[in-house]
């Protein structure tokens, strides 16, 4: 046989073979396990049995110990069946995937949830912050708040009381923007944000609507 | 994928604190769980196999008996656990669905014992997971065609006839099933015998008998006896017409009857004959007749009615005619291309038998059947060449692969048919998505109606218990989006009308009836718009002046039957609530006030009861089902 086709041959068996070699190398990566129980529970406000429920439950449907974007769009997509909640689930990967890997793993998960839930409305606003300002800047500009709130407009759908208008995003964002941007450069900082939100009864009052949900 | 959103959900809420800062309203107070959030274990004694799982495992599918509150009903207080006097090894793959979200069918139970199991425990068979599917589709539609087969075995011969039926049912009945009476089984052995002496006599009709005195030719017997044979000719065609107008006139349906199979079988025996009658001794049509008596060969297919074999053969035929058909197709490819090499090989050669292409088939299918009658050779080098490769792959075409043509034929039918089930399946599980996603936005909106919110009188409190908690905390998700985003979900009918009153430009009256309007297309359609409003206007004008608002119709119509089941429809079952909650939408039709245009409601003013004239889903509050209270202005 000529020795360029046993070369072609040669090549597709190896090529076939180191595919499979990083495809078990991929998934012994993708398998995780988290730190113990001790160092979560020091590190979150979580009590040893509601990290333990929150494991077996995270455990069931992850087996792998981690989740992928697209699982993540899949299950949040599942609560609002009306719209499309793909683009807020990605916004919310983002936030949630603190150490920016690409997947969100039990620690990523559970210390984002004792944020959310058991802790000060300081770090419930700077996580509300962090989750808006998609570029992590430091800066809201306009554009990133306009693709936040058509996100979360998506999640409505098409079937709405009143009727969606074109305008409606960015005529929330306009009235976001009024509220929060003090000096009127056209970006809200962190300072600013946190500080008109805490002088606003409303958000104030409704930062603690949440607390029982585990 | 269904599996475990109860497990998701309080992260999604955890989530909704993004939404706080940018919300226009404020947020709705969260619902309350009374019940304690300790996670238990839970003992499960079936039939004195004792399992044990997590509280929390069970109540991710609150739509199956183990989900609910029904397993309360099982519950043992002595022992402190739920008893179910089921099968224990089929529990197991239950109780595995639970855990994993995914239903095995295990390959040594019985497909009914199995469906019966997931019956009664609410599960719906739909939810087995890829894996196991196919197998479960396959077992299940044997065994229904089984049960089938012995059903209608048990029906068509031996049950006596109904007391009081006709004639003609009777009729029917004795020629479908010969052994009923004895009157059918001497007519069904006269229809055979008579077939047989027909099909002989076409047949003993063309062997040469020995000539007539004086004459040396041979003479084909038909000929000779020609008065005898038409005779018996005669005879056969009678009795077919008779038995065919029998049939005809016995038949429950006597168009399905005159399109099956045996009765076209039928026409075409008797045809022949008939037309052969009419149609004049004319040298011109003469030949034409002739072929026609061709036809008097299909009277041997009348033999099917006698024989199951035969049936079963060309049912056989029917089901495997498109690997049939694959094979001759790559046959007949390959004879074109064999055929056209050798005419043009043996093209040049004088005085050879390949004159065209079409002539060279018979070359090439002779040759590559291995028959080789030689009455055609190639006479070139280059003929000879082709012709021995034209042999060769014969050999190799036909004769060697068959075995294995036929295994692949039969390989590509079942994965075609698997294909096809995929697909069926797919369509099955993507219309279970919609439908469960259907059904968890009804859910909310029903919720709404019912005045969840505002907390109304006692006699909805009953109503509104009958929901989850899974359920409660979910509508407070979407609660929150709606404060959020100062806009309220809706259906796809309220935002179809809605879209039509904007582009006409009447905020205040709407003059269309919703009961036609159960397929509307949800995309706001101008030119539909168009059209609405020119009836609007006409229906307005005749409407009296001044503040009147007049009640059309009302029209009640049920609802399918699952999604506006208040149960959360992971599950996608379809229970009735024994309370007053009627799966029931009043929908009232034709309203038109006639408030002067300029009365144009601001948009962002909260949601229906301000809004005049415009009526959504209104809910009867009473306990009966015929009053309705409609909420206007």
């Amino acid at each position: 046989m000529p020795p360029a086709s046993m070369l072609i041959i040669l090549e597709l068996f190896c090529s076939s073979c180191k595919d499979s070699v990083e495809d078990e190398l991929e998934l012994s990566a993708a398998r995780h396990r988290p730190e113990a129980l001790e160092q979560l529970e020091a590190q979150t406000r979580f009590s040893r049995k509601e990290l333990q429920i929150l494991y077996r439950g995270f455990k069931n449907e992850c087996p792998s110990g981690v989740v992928n974007e697209d699982t993540f769009k899949e299950i949040y997509s599942q609560f609002f069946p009306q719209g499309d909640a793909s683009t807020y689930a990605h916004f919310l990967f983002d936030a949630f995937d603190t150490d920016h890997n690409g997947s969100v793993s039990f620690e990523d998960f559970v210390m984002g949830l004792s944020i959310l839930l058991r802790g000060t409305v300081q770090e419930k606003l700077n996580w509300a912050f962090n989750l808006y300002d998609i570029n992590k800047d430091g800066y809201i500009t306009k554009e990133e708040m306009l693709d936040i709130i058509k996100s979360i407009y998506d999640m409505m759908g098409k079937c709405t009381y009143p009727t969606l208008k074109e305008e409606t995003p960015r005529q929330h964002v306009e009235i976001f923007f009024q509220k929060m941007d003090k000096n009127r450069d056209g970006v809200v900082t962190i300072d600013e944000f946190i500080d008109c939100c805490q002088n606003d009864e409303n958000i104030m009052k409704s930062m603690q609507l949440f607390e029982n949900v585990i | 994928m269904a599996a475990g959103v109860a497990t998701w959900l309080p992260f999604a809420r955890a989530a909704a604190v993004g939404w706080l800062p940018l919300a226009k309203k404020t947020m709705p107070k969260p619902p309350v769980d009374k019940k304690s959030r300790n996670d238990e274990i839970l003992f499960v004694n079936v039939s004195g196999l004792r399992f044990q799982t997590w509280k929390n495992t069970l109540d991710r599918y609150p739509d199956t008996l183990l989900g609910s509150s029904e397993k309360e009903f099982f519950y043992n207080e002595d022992t402190q656990e739920y008893f179910f006097d089921r099968d224990p090894e089929m529990f197991r793959h239950i109780l595995n669905f639970y855990r994993t979200g995914k239903l095995h069918y295990p390959r040594q139970e019985c497909i009914q014992a199995f469906d019966e199991e997931l019956a009664f425990y609410g599960i719906v068979p739909d939810i087995i997971g890829d894996c196991c599917m196919e197998e479960y589709r396959d077992r299940k539609k044997e065994n229904q065609e089984r049960l089938a087969e012995d059903t209608e075995a048990e029906n068509a011969t031996d049950t006596p006839l109904p007391p009081h039926s006709t004639s003609r049912e009777r009729l029917w009945r004795a020629f479908e099933n010969p052994h009923t009476s004895t009157m059918a089984l001497v007519f069904y052995y006269v229809t055979g015998f008579f077939i047989a002496v027909s099909v002989i006599a076409n047949v003993v009709e063309t062997v040469p008998c020995r000539p007539p005195k004086g004459s040396k030719k041979d003479l084909p017997c038909g000929e000779k006896y020609t008065l005898a044979f038409f005779c018996m000719d005669t005879a056969c065609v009678l009795i077919f017409t008779f038995e065919y107008l029998m049939r005809l006139f016995a038949a429950p349906s006597r168009c399905k009857f005159m399109r099956s199979v045996m009765s076209v079988i039928d026409v075409v025996a008797i045809m022949p004959y008939y037309i052969g009658l009419v149609m004049p001794e004319n040298e011109d049509v003469s030949g034409a007749f002739v072929t026609l008596r061709v036809f008097r060969v299909f009277r041997i297919f009348k033999f099917s009615r006698h024989s199951q074999g035969l049936r079963i053969l060309g049912y056989t035929l029917k089901s495997c005619a498109s690997e049939l058909g694959f094979l001759l197709f790559s046959l007949t490819m390959a004879i074109i291309i064999f055929a056209t090499v050798m005419f043009y090989a043996e093209k040049g050669t004088k005085g050879t038998n390949f004159t065209s292409i079409p002539a060279s088939f018979w070359y090439t299918i002779v040759t590559m059947t291995t028959l080789g009658y030689g009455d055609m050779v190639p006479n070139t080098i280059a003929g000879k060449i082709f012709g021995s490769i034209c042999s060769l792959s014969g050999v190799l075409v036909i004769a060697l692969p068959v075995p294995v043509i036929v295994s692949n034929f039969s390989r590509i039918y079942h994965q075609n048919q698997r294909a096809d089930k995929m697909r069926a399946q797919q369509k099955v599980r993507l219309a279970r998505i919609r439908l469960a996603k259907k059904g968890t936005t009804n859910a909310f909106l029903q919720y709404k109606e019912e005045g969840g919110f505002q907390g109304r009188g006692s006699d909805n409190a009953l109503c509104l218990k009958n929901r989850s908690s899974f359920e409660h905390q979910h509508h407070h998700l979407l609660h929150c989006l709606e404060k959020t985003t100062n806009h309220e979900f809706t259906d796809e009918l309220t935002f179809s009308e809605m879209c039509m009153t904007e582009s006409v430009g009447y905020r205040t009256s709407r003059s269309t009836s919703i009961s036609s309007q159960q397929g509307v297309a949800t995309s706001c359609c101008p030119r539909r718009a168009k059209r609405r409003a020119i009836r609007l206007a006409n229906s307005t004008v005749s409407v009296s002046r001044g503040s009147v608002q007049e009640l059309d119709t009302l029209q009640v119509h049920k609802t399918s039957a699952g999604p506006q089941s208040s149960r959360s429809s992971l599950n996608a079952r379809t229970e009735d609530l024994k309370l007053n909650c009627e799966d029931r939408d009043f929908t009232a039709a034709i309203i038109s006030i006639p408030t002067p245009p300029a009365n144009t409601p601001d948009e962002s003013l909260p949601p229906s009861p301000a809004i005049p004239g415009i009526l959504r889903n209104s809910r009867p509050t009473s306990f009966t089902h015929e009053t309705v209270k409609i909420s206007s202005l």
